[in-house]
């Protein structure tokens, strides 16, 4: 059975794919130092601290996630990472977007001509209904069905 | 897909002056126009209604020429050709490597050539776009031997996690967490969008966090506890205050500077009240409390539960340790004395000449000068005891995959949480550095 949530289109887009889910705080740099670090062509997550995500590939993925947290470096990291083509497709977030992946998203926007779909303030019944693999499609105006 | 023009948040929320209408709408060129727009979709992220002054130098989290970071130096050379610069001089984060005083093997060599290859050219577009002068590079800004130390109450747009929560904590400026990136172009700009720690509201405790341990706690636990628990919120922090004297000593200024950097990287911390301690709680006490605060009661069972919960990722288990960074964040001058004349002690106790780990204490350049000159003897005697001292960035040093694969050890949660080094408390990381075996940690 599907199911419907309105969010907030940060980085308005349309797309659908595969969701990819964690249910603890996504912390980007921890997540992608280690892509950035080594060349690999695609992000897998480092982040050690978090056992949803740790060791599977966020490229291309829809992430659905509660919020983001971490250090200040992470804005230019997911900035580096979307310029790169590793980043995952969207982030679709329960709470709100920190800071930190608000800018280094808005940045590759401005700065490198690339989006990456950001849609915050899901509620917490969407991490709730959606699970790994689950189809998940997003619209311009912050819809997002999970199939 | 291509970005629009303007972000999807509301755009009508942000009210613009004259002036900054007709940088966003291209009258002082292109690179500026895209520097103000990008602050402006910032800023309507997160609903500020205004961009206001900043009134404080910079520190910048940036001090790596990393080659995956293209994108990043396009737009300083842009901003570069542009003419743009900070209005005042700035310092940044530690430098990746630092050749006189670490010992590199020949395969590290190689490898921090390629994974930094281009830092030689990024501190040139850093020179040009204000920085203060070439010992510019620490993680602590804000000590006195440094002295990039923002007024109270000062507007900032300062980036790096620790120095933000420290800042907005211990000295009472103001800045949000500012990524990378954003943080010069604010900085350049001269302006910031004011919301969250830059507001009276956004300053409003939303958590009341009750410390019941028997002795004062590890600072870098504590802090990962906080940071695990209010994620994102500001913590009011009651019971510190019967260990820790004002914001102002140098022990009292390392314990928040450690219990901050782990509440950042664990979490999400902007900022923390202590009771007693810091300047808004002893000015304002619990009225910083908002309404409906959470509340959450620690004591040393908790954090013994937050130490077993840390996973251990060297590639080997049971390797025996090859080296030590103590100091992320860089240690004050407190510290750095502390930590050499615990070490000669531990060494003097075991009967043995040399640390059998090799061992760093990482330390701002201006801080190690200091101490070398107010300790002359005990450094000599640190330095044939094997301790070494350098200001590089130990989190960045970890970086090169070849570090990855060594058996590591640290005191910091901050180190943990990016790499692979393994996290010992103070107290249970000499034995191991003077036995050379984890196993003489106690358990």
């Amino acid at each position: 059975m599907s199911a419907t949530f309105h969010g907030r289109p940060v980085l308005a887009g349309e797309l659908s794919g595969e969701a990819l889910v964690t249910r603890h705080p996504f912390n980007t740099l921890a997540s992608f130092i280690k892509c950035l670090t080594t060349g690999a062509r695609k992000a897998v997550c480092s982040d050690q601290d978090n056992p949803d995500l740790y060791g599977k590939v966020l490229t291309g993925a829809v992430l659905c996630l509660p919020q983001t947290i971490g250090s200040t470096a992470a804005g230019l990291i997911l900035e580096t990472a979307v310029h790169k083509g590793v980043a995952p497709a969207a982030m679709l977030f329960s709470e709100s977007v920190d800071t930190l992946a608000a800018s280094g998203a808005i940045l590759a926007d401005v700065w490198v001509g690339r989006r990456i779909v950001l849609v915050d303030r899901l509620g917490p019944e969407f991490l709730d209904a959606v699970q790994d693999g689950r189809r998940v499609g997003v619209r311009a105006d912050g819809t997002v069905t999970v199939a | 897909m291509r970005g629009s023009a303007t972000g999807t948040p509301d755009a009508e929320a942000l009210e613009l002056t004259p002036d900054e209408r007709a940088v966003l709408a291209g009258e002082r060129g292109e690179v500026l126009r895209r520097a103000m727009a990008s602050v402006v979709r910032y800023g309507e992220t997160f609903d500020a209604r205004r961009l206001v002054a900043i009134e404080g130098a910079p520190h910048l989290v940036t001090s790596f020429g990393t080659g995956t970071m293209k994108p990043f130096f396009a737009m300083l050379d842009e901003l570069i050709a542009a003419g743009a610069r900070s209005e005042r001089p700035f310092t940044v984060n530690p430098r990746p490597v630092d050749r006189a005083s670490v010992r590199y093997g020949l395969a590290d060599r190689v490898a921090l050539r390629l994974l930094y290859g281009e830092q030689k050219r990024y501190e040139r577009q850093l020179a040009a776009l204000g920085l203060r002068d070439g010992d510019a590079f620490t993680c602590t800004c804000y000590l006195p031997e440094i002295g990039n130390t923002p007024a109270r109450d000062a507007v900032l747009a300062w980036s790096e996690s620790s120095a933000v929560v420290f800042a907005n904590s211990a000295l009472g400026a103001r800045t949000n967490r500012n990524a990378a990136g954003i943080d010069l172009l604010c900085n350049v700009l001269g302006e910031a969008p004011e919301f969250g720690l830059l507001t009276d509201g956004g300053r409003r405790a939303t958590w009341l966090v009750d410390v019941r341990t028997q002795a004062l706690p590890e600072a870098q636990l504590l802090g990962s506890a906080v940071g695990q628990r209010v994620v994102d919120g500001v913590p009011y922090i009651t019971g510190l205050d019967r260990w820790l004297g004002p914001a102002g000593d140098d022990a009292t200024v390392a314990y928040l500077k450690d219990m901050g950097a782990a509440a950042a990287s664990n979490g999400a911390v902007g900022l923390f009240h202590v009771e007693g301690v810091t300047p808004e709680a002893r000015d304002a006490g619990r009225e910083l409390l908002a309404d409906g605060a959470s509340r959450y009661v620690t004591d040393d069972g908790e954090l013994e539960r937050v130490l077993r919960a840390y996973p251990v990722v060297w590639a080997r288990p049971d390797a025996a340790p090859e080296l030590c960074f103590i100091g992320c964040p860089h240690l004050t001058s407190g510290q750095l004395a502390g930590w050499t004349e615990r070490a000669l002690d531990a060494l003097l106790d075991a009967g043995r000449p040399r640390l059998a780990v090799e061992t760093y204490l990482c330390a701002a350049p201006q801080v190690q000068a200091a101490f070398r000159s107010g300790h002359g003897a005990t450094h000599a005697a640190a330095v044939r005891a094997g301790l070494r001292f350098t200001s590089l960035c130990p989190l960045m040093f970890m970086s090169n995959p070849l570090a990855r694969r060594r058996a590591v050890v640290t005191t910091s949660a901050k180190l943990r949480t990016y790499t692979t080094a393994r996290y010992f408390r103070d107290a249970d990381v000499l034995p191991v550095l003077v036995s050379g075996t984890v196993e003489a940690a106690p358990s």
